[in-house]
């Protein structure tokens, strides 16, 4: 059936009057404004904590003992996180093992969903983030799968200030995302939301409630450059 | 298949539906304006947006091919479908393929073109649609009356009723954050144990074979990622040539229909879990349904119809829509877009009098973020509709109306005659009466403006 549907569709369209050609547009207009570092790390922040995020500083070294020292604090008895990442390397760091609270992904998530649904928060890296819209870049592999940022009710996020973009169109083309996407990459802007009853702003629907947003200053001009 | 304009009387009585209906407009047009405060950037980022689809639309058979190769080369599996009938067949097949006995759902309008919740019932499939506003709808047994916010006619005491009503357990609140916690808790073990999810596509990119999915609430990540499964449904029109085309697509797109500068997710999926992957679905497939569309493509007034990116930001700020409501249009698609859509995919037979539904006002000309000329496809529909139906009352109506107005002297006659004796025509008269059941009679002055003017001394033109 599907074969001979494929050839019926394109069969009228390629029949049909061919459409005059239409030049490329002009992209200027998404290039945004660039910014210096610090500029776009205070748009980033200023976004994203609109949609309801909470943002942290700390430094590229300090962030496991900042985020350990504040799970208490947060309401977080077990985080989820990917052994393989950076981040998780660093987080088990000389100790080899997790610390107590921490639950490294184990195995698929066949086998991990149980533990997941029960964890009360995930940790993951991002590839970049975007200034103009406040989202992170989420690009789930191996080392960090997606369900990590989805299913635990807090989603605690690591962003390197020196990947913060201006905009989405600039992340794309300076980062070459059309060489090689994964499985699924996707931008978070906030935690979980809906406004179907009555317009009325409600967080935390079916992904997390909380978004916690960790900057970790890898360049000059950040939160603790110079 | 409805009578819009019984449908419209009935919808029109309903102080209720008329208030929910204004609070939500309003809304959403004010969140909306405040995102394009900027005129010049609108102007600009509009014009790319349109440049964008039309450029699709000029490539769409060598995109969609290009579409089918790199998404096989990703390993999603393409299938195409002429009919709604054909595109519910397929997913039946990959659902009884895979032993899926339970299917989570995100919010999909041709999803809804195809009936599918309704199909896969009857052949024993228990569908559940996922998307806050369409559980509500799937609840209480309805259709949506909007293609953003489907439940937008209900107001919160009505959906606190239907909870306690329909789910196992849910106390009776009307504070939205409690109603949101009960569906939270109601669905969220179904994402986990459902045999497979059924989504729409927002995008299309031809050259990465990457299907784009934008939501607030996590149903859509949470239906793409932990069901063994993953089936996508799109219209044909939806593909794009790059992932850059996408970046104006997606601010428009969101910033029209709710005034987010983006929403809370961007799902770009770009193949089913690969060897090494630890989650998300073992098979994604691609459904690509024309339903009409190839025949819209081939005729080159009705074409732009398919630059459509489904915002709804055209019902928003429709006078029609904004007081009667989705449902009065009987049809998937509803208000602006759904006059210019519905005849063209389901025929005039079903559908002929929603092109008359309009005032032509351009309300939604002026707001749509890829330039669908809405007001010009009526006309052009209109005139069609009209050619199908031979001499009618009305046609022989505007035909002399069309000759006074191109003949000085004739107009002169008419208009003194009637402001002689046209207070005389009773309000019953043919055509008089369809106005005169709801409004008053017009009065015709005895004096034209013209000849105000003329015996004022303005005697030139
Ligand atoms: S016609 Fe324009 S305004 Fe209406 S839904 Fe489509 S894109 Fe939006």
């Amino acid at each position: 059936m599907s074969e001979s549907a494929r050839d019926a569709i394109l069969g009228r369209l390629d029949a049909g009057a061919r459409p005059p050609e239409v030049p490329d547009g002009d992209f200027q207009v998404m290039a945004g404004r660039p910014g210096t570092v610090s500029e776009r790390i205070e748009r980033f922040r200023t976004a994203i904590e609109a949609a309801n995020a909470e943002v942290h500083a700390t430094t590229p070294a300090g962030w496991p003992a900042f985020l350990m020292a504040r799970l208490n604090e947060w309401g977080i008895d077990r985080i989820a996180f990917g052994r393989e990442s950076w981040a998780g390397r660093q987080l088990i760091g000389d100790r080899g093992e997790a610390a107590n609270g921490l639950v490294p992904f184990e195995g698929a998530i066949e086998d991990f969903k149980e533990t997941l649904f029960a964890c009360d928060a995930g940790l993951t890296t991002t590839r970049g983030a975007i200034a103009e819209t406040g989202s992170l870049i989420l690009w789930s592999g191996p080392d960090e799968p997606r369900a990590l940022s989805l299913v635990p009710p807090v989603h605690v996020a690591l962003v390197r200030t020196g990947s913060i973009h201006a905009t989405l169109h600039e992340a794309m083309t300076a980062d070459r995302w059309r060489d090689g996407l994964p499985t699924n990459a996707v931008l978070v802007s906030g935690p979980s939301k809906t406004a179907d009853i009555e317009q009325t702003l409600v967080y935390g629907v079916h992904g997390p409630r909380r978004l916690v947003v960790i900057l970790l200053a890898d360049v000059p001009g950040g939160d603790d450059g110079p | 298949m409805g009578d819009f304009g019984k449908n419209a009387e009935a919808a029109l009585a309903s102080a209720k539906l008329r208030g929910n209906l204004r609070r939500a407009m309003d809304g959403l047009m004010a969140k909306r304006g405040a995102q394009f405060a900027d005129a010049d950037e609108w102007s600009r980022l509009r014009a790319l947006g349109t440049n964008v689809r039309r450029r699709s639309l000029a490539r769409l058979p060598e995109l969609l091919r290009k579409l089918e190769e790199t998404c096989t080369a990703n390993a999603i599996q393409v299938h195409w479908a002429e009919t709604p009938a054909e595109a519910n067949q397929v997913v039946l097949d990959i659902l009884r393929r895979n032993g899926a006995e339970t299917v989570v759902k995100g919010k999909s309008m041709v999803s809804e073109e195809m009936h599918l919740n309704g199909y896969l019932e009857e052949n024993g499939v228990e569908i559940l649609e996922t998307d806050l506003g369409e559980y509500v709808i799937q609840l209480a047994g309805e259709t949506p009356s909007h293609i953003i916010m489907p439940c937008i006619h209900k107001n919160r005491d009505e959906i606190a009723k239907l909870f306690e009503d329909k789910i196992e357990g849910a106390a009776y609140t009307e504070d939205p954050a409690e109603l949101t916690e009960i569906a939270r808790k109601a669905l969220r073990r179904r994402f986990a144990e459902a045999g497979a999810g059924v989504t729409g596509v927002n995008f299309a990119v031809a050259e990465t074979g990457t299907l784009c999915l934008v939501e607030n609430e996590g149903n859509g990540r949470m239906s793409t990622t932990l069901p063994p499964v993953h089936i996508a449904v799109m219209g044909i029109e939806k593909v794009v040539e790059s992932l850059e085309d996408v970046a104006p697509l997606l601010s428009l797109l969101t910033r029209s229909a709710t005034g987010q500068g983006i929403t809370t997710y961007v799902n770009m999926i770009s193949s089913p879990r690969r060897a090494d992957d630890r989650d998300g679905p073992r098979e994604v497939h691609l459904i690509l349904l024309d339903n009409g569309r190839s025949s819209i493509h081939a005729d080159a007034d009705l074409r732009p119809t398919l630059q459509c990116i489904r915002c709804g930001a055209c019902m928003n700020h429709c006078p029609v829509y904004s007081r009667v409501g989705g449902h009065a249009y009987s049809s998937v698609y509803p208000g602006p877009i759904g006059k210019i859509l519905m005849p063209q995919i389901s025929g005039f037979a079903c559908y002929g009098d929603l092109p008359g539904a309009s005032s032509l006002c351009g309300a939604c000309v002026d707001v749509c973020p890829v330039k669908v000329p809405i007001t010009d496809i009526l006309v052009q529909l209109r005139a069609r509709l009209e050619k199908t139906k031979g001499l009618s009352l009305g046609s022989v109506a505007w035909t002399g109306w069309k000759i006074m107005h191109a003949s000085p002297g004739l107009y002169r006659l008419v208009t003194r005659v009637l402001g002689l004796v046209g207070g005389l025509i009773p309000r019953c008269a043919p055509l008089l009466r369809a106005w005169t059941r709801v409004r008053a009679k017009p009065r015709f002055a005895p004096k034209s403006l013209h000849r105000l003017a003329r015996e004022g001394g303005f005697d030139h033109e």
